[in-house]
């Protein structure tokens, strides 16, 4: 062994004698510092706004939902109020009687997106869909969200024959063509649902019913696919056993330890479920299947565009950027979730 | 713990005859009985230290299970305190007064939960503790009795070390004042100046509350440290049981002499000295466990007998059990 | 001239909580076939070190200074294709793992037969043949049977024995195994050191030895590392480090090991406190907030590393103290005292 190339000299060393009198208990615990208390929601929070689109996204969704829910209190036109006196406006126009008014010194909004071939304000219109759209988002995720949890947690926990028939109908809805069932289920439900009494379901119309129903039928299978996954793998984890060890019950282990630890899992599937009932709303509401008329939907809207579209292009471009900005941000926003809770799965 | 070999003390825990099986999917619609523990018997005096040692897969952490319950034991019986576990009165007493502390102080604590929250679980499941204030206050005594202040209290788990971890682990063990723990490798996970710290808390924990222990582990030297009496178990089977000196000094069975001389010994002249006795190959799938004596295929002693014949769990002296036809 | 010198190698991981220094300066010299044996707790940069001689490591982690020397050769900054003829070829590595290294699709025999291919030129036939003869020097029976057969099929152990044949392939001139009992049962672990020695006698390659468990290094090692907080505290002969340790922490690993030929029911000696924190570590000796023997110097000053005997280094304060203030202040010579006779034998050593 050669060791003289590390040799150090001790000669160099100026030192204080007092320095080797020993330490304080105190002395030597100052030196062990220990980290902030960081809980897991929070690290995942600062995650979060570190990534900037994804609070550029959350950013335009609040504005959008603050838009779509307060503008309308104030707002002097209505969706429903027809005036044949100003049919098919461009953006900023006013028709004549209007142009008259104005002349004789009273002071009028613009109609900022136009009106409509029946000489409604396009503007509302427009704000009331994106209403809809982001009501049917949320209601949907709600949906989702308890029907997936209950379903994933007891056929994960329970495993064995229980979880075998479970995850069967799940495949069985997977196996079933989305569009074609979606379809089916709003013609039949919507039949059978407009002859309801009932005042809560007439309140908000039989198609938005329907579209929630064909949700909680069909929307849920993969949350509770990812559900039951991660209650399969935290089954194993030691701090269930114990609690099975000491005899809790199992609801106990599922609301205290089970759910708990799928949160993760639970806001990402959430998140990226919200702009897929987006869209298929206003897919169904384009075929005429969503919500009743004279109530508007982004997807009516388009629809209706369809007939005017060489001379009125903008009555397809509004609504139709209005989808596409809601959706582009929830997705954009799923992903940013994703990686703020699951650092692992980021590529 | 002298109190070993005095007889007159009561048995907290009898075994008699454990056997668990699982059956194990081993193909497209084709599963095997996995005989992870077949037919073990032992008892437990009160405050003693009960060491169960093995290689991975002999079923020594299985035979901690089934006695909490974890699993439903396939046959056999066991007492706690006297009374057969079977019915709902006998389960209730056991999950009160039987505890668990894990090997892995990672995958053993919700990381969802703050530790005063884990530590308070079995007060919250049994219903221990009459209102908040009682509840805090508990949970700040067993975390002076591992020697954690009680501001860690609001922490998470993941802010910890292994040996801090571990010492969570344990003050949620002795939540419900139990009178036996099972400790299942507490220790094999910690750094090696860590586990000295665990062992001796271990020890004093157990002296302060009389507790009474089924230690398992797979390392020799620390079960022989805290154990009053060893059972050495091969392939779901104990080979041997004995107290921990006598079994040191004078193994009888040809698995517990190798595996004694295989123990790393840290002293460089010692280790050069040793004799080892090598085992040949490696131990069977416990799905196809050999018959007659399951250790036969790698026993340097083994005979025709061995593979027709399997050898009974005897008392071969005063105290020592041993199964082998060759001693 | 030895044929590794590693001379203050400094390894960091540069991760989002901030610089993690792994390895913060380490030196050690290896000969040609020596047992070299790295001790150390769970983050002590035992492993990082040996990465960092094999150049694997993984991202965000890189060396920041310091040297290695194979034979001469600078490592340390050296292309990717020169550390491609070095790995596996002169320097070779095993993991605690070998799942982790070994393709789950393929047969054994055909990573046998790619390994051997890759760094020689023998012809499919001929590394077939290599294959074989490398199992059966590794103690597996049958080796043309489990040439055919996949990772999964075979036992924790007999994997292993996989894993040194494949490393030891090419004849190395060095094996690093990196804690390579550490998942095994004891007396697999027993089968696989009596292995390792015997093959280290046999082909004559030096190893590198990267345990926590000391039991694992005492009967194989000539000569030890104990890591703490990446610094080498101590290092010296295996027989130094297990009878004369010169190192606090060294001394208190020794006591907190239950001796198993000990009847006595004596109380253990743990050290108190918790393992350095990496992302904090202490402005002095990494090991002086759990050292009951801490002073204040400890607190403020990294020790430096002294000679307290031939061949035997220690970086701790109480060397200094005990050559020194036994009696009356302390003393400028006084201090120099310590390991001054060492000095003269060090720079003879080093003339030679």
């Amino acid at each position: 062994m050669q060791n003289n190339e590390v040799f150090k000299n001790p000669l160099s060393l100026q030192l204080d004698p007092k320095l080797f009198e020993p330490a304080t208990t105190q002395e030597k615990a100052q030196q062990v510092i220990m980290r902030d208390s960081v809980s897991f929601g929070r690290d995942a929070l600062r995650r979060l706004l570190k990534n900037k689109i994804a609070v550029i996204c959350m950013a335009v969704i609040l504005l959008i939902a603050l838009i779509a829910f307060l503008v309308p209190e104030f707002y002097p036109y209505s969706y429903t109020k027809q005036d044949v006196t100003a049919k098919n406006l461009l953006p900023f126009q006013y028709s004549q009687k209007e142009m008259a008014k104005i002349e004789k010194g009273e002071k009028l909004f613009p109609h900022i997106m136009g009106t409509d071939s029946l000489g409604r304000d396009y503007a509302i219109r427009v704000i009331y869909g994106t209403r809809i759209s982001l009501l049917v988002g949320i209601v949907a995720a709600v949906i989702v969200v308890v029907i997936g949890i209950i379903y994933g947690s007891i056929s994960g926990y329970f495993g064995g024959r229980v979880d075998m028939i479970m995850m069967r109908i799940v495949d069985i809805i997977y196996a079933l063509p989305d569009v074609l069932i979606v379809i089916l289920l709003s013609v039949v439900i919507k039949d059978v649902v407009s002859q309801s009494k009932n005042d809560l379901i007439v309140r908000l119309g039989a198609g938005m019913v329907s579209i929630f129903l064909v949700f909680g039928l069909l929307y849920w299978v993969s949350m509770a696919r990812q559900v039951r996954g991660q209650i399969l793998s935290i089954k194993e984890q030691e701090f269930v056993l114990y609690s099975q060890a000491i005899g809790a019950s199992p609801a106990r282990i599922i609301r205290k330890h089970m759910i708990p630890n799928c949160i993760s899992v639970i806001i990402i599937t959430a998140a990226m479920q919200i702009p897929s009932a987006i869209f298929t709303e206003s897919f169904l509401s384009f075929l005429g299947l969503g919500v009743s008329i004279p109530m508007p939907s982004l997807g009516s809207l388009a629809s209706e565009a369809r007939s005017g579209l060489v001379s009125f292009p903008h009555l397809l471009v509004f609504p139709a950027l209005s989808i596409f900005l809601i959706v582009l941000s929830f997705n954009l926003l799923g992903n940013g979730l994703r990686d703020a809770f699951d650092p692992k799965l980021r590529s | 713990m002298s109190e070993a070999n005095n007889s007159k003390l009561p048995n907290v825990l009898e075994v008699k005859d454990l056997k668990q099986y699982f059956s194990v999917t081993t193909g497209f619609l084709k599963s095997t009985l996995l005989k992870a523990v077949d037919g073990v018997s032992f008892s437990i005096q009160e405050g003693e230290t009960l060491g169960l040692v093995g290689e991975s897969g002999c079923g020594k952490t299985t035979v901690g299970r089934s006695i909490l319950r974890l699993y439903k034991p396939t046959s056999g019986e066991v007492y706690f305190k006297g009374i057969k576990i079977g019915d709902q009165a006998s389960l209730d007493l056991l999950h009160k007064k039987a505890q668990l502390v894990f090997q892995d102080p990672y995958s053993s604590l919700n990381p969802r939960m703050t530790v005063g929250d884990i530590v308070a679980e079995p007060i919250d499941v049994h219903h221990l503790a009459a209102n908040k204030k009682e509840r805090n206050e508990r949970i700040n005594e067993l975390l002076a009795m591992v020697g954690l202040s009680s501001e860690q209290a609001t922490r998470y788990a993941h802010e910890f070390s292994g040996g801090q971890r571990q010492r969570i682990g344990i003050a949620r063990a002795l939540a419900s004042k139990p009178e036996f723990i099972v400790c299942d490798e507490p220790v094999s996970a910690l750094d090696v100046s860590i586990q000295a710290q665990v062992i001796n808390m271990l020890e004093d924990l157990q002296h302060q509350l009389g507790l009474t222990y089924l230690f398992i582990a797979h390392d020799l030297s620390v079960v022989k440290h805290i154990s009053n009496r060893i059972a050495v178990m091969y392939l779901g089977r104990m080979v041997e049981l004995a107290s921990s000196t006598e079994l040191h000094h004078h193994p009888l069975h040809p698995y517990t002499i190798s595996l004694l001389s295989a123990v790393p010994i840290p002293d460089p002249k010692k280790a050069h000295a040793a004799k080892r006795i090598m085992l040949e190959g490696d131990v069977p799938s416990p799905l196809k466990v050999p018959s007659g004596c399951s250790f036969r295929t790698r026993c340097p002693r083994a005979t025709e007998l061995c593979a027709q014949v399997t050898p009974e769990f005897r008392e071969e002296a005063p105290g020592h059990f041993v199964a082998c036809h060759h001693l | 001239m030895a044929m590794l010198e590693v001379k203050d190698l400094h390894t960091s991981f540069f991760t989002t909580s901030g610089e993690v220094r792994a390895v913060g300066g380490i030196s050690f010299n290896l000969d040609e076939g020596k047992v070299l044996g790295i001790v150390g707790e769970s983050g002590s940069g035992k492993s990082v070190s040996a990465y960092s001689v094999m150049q694997i490591l993984t991202h965000p982690g890189r060396i920041t200074s310091g040297s290695i020397r194979f034979r001469g050769q600078e490592l340390v900054g050296s292309s990717e294709e020169t550390m491609r003829s070095i790995r596996g070829n002169k320097i070779s590595i095993i993991f605690q793992d070998p799942m982790t290294c070994l393709n789950p699709t393929f047969t054994i025999g055909n990573q046998l037969i790619e390994a051997i291919r890759l760094h020689t030129n023998r012809n499919r036939r001929e590394a077939k043949e290599r294959a074989i003869e490398m199992l059966g020097l590794v103690g597996i029976n049958e080796p043309k049977k489990r040439m055919k057969q996949y990772a999964y099929e075979l036992s924790g152990g007999m994997r292993q024995r996989v894993m040194i044949a494949m490393a030891l392939v090419c004849e190395p001139d060095i094996l690093i195994a990196d804690e390579p009992t550490t998942a095994l049962d004891v007396t697999i672990q027993a089968q696989i050191l009596e292995l390792m020695s015997e093959l280290q006698k046999k082909l004559g390659m030096a190893i590198i030895m990267i345990t926590h468990d000391l039991g694992v290094i005492a009967g194989l090692c000539d000569e030890v590392i104990v890591m703490y907080g990446g610094k080498v505290a101590e290092r010296g002969t295996a027989e130094q480090i297990f009878y004369n340790p010169k190192h606090e922490y060294t001394k208190g690993l020794m006591r907190s090991i239950p001796n198993i030929d000990n009847d006595e029911k004596e109380r253990l000696v743990p050290i108190e406190g918790a393992p350095v924190d990496m992302l904090n570590l202490p402005k002095g000796c990494a090991f002086a907030p759990r050292c009951d023997k801490a002073m204040k110097v400890c607190l403020e000053q990294q020790p430096e590393e002294y000679w307290v005997a031939e061949d035997h280094l220690s970086a701790c304060w109480m060397n200094v103290k005990e050559a020194t203030v036994l009696d009356g202040p302390l003393t400028k010579e006084d201090i120099g005292k310590i390991g001054r006779d060492f000095q003269e034998k060090g720079e003879e050593k080093g003339h030679e």
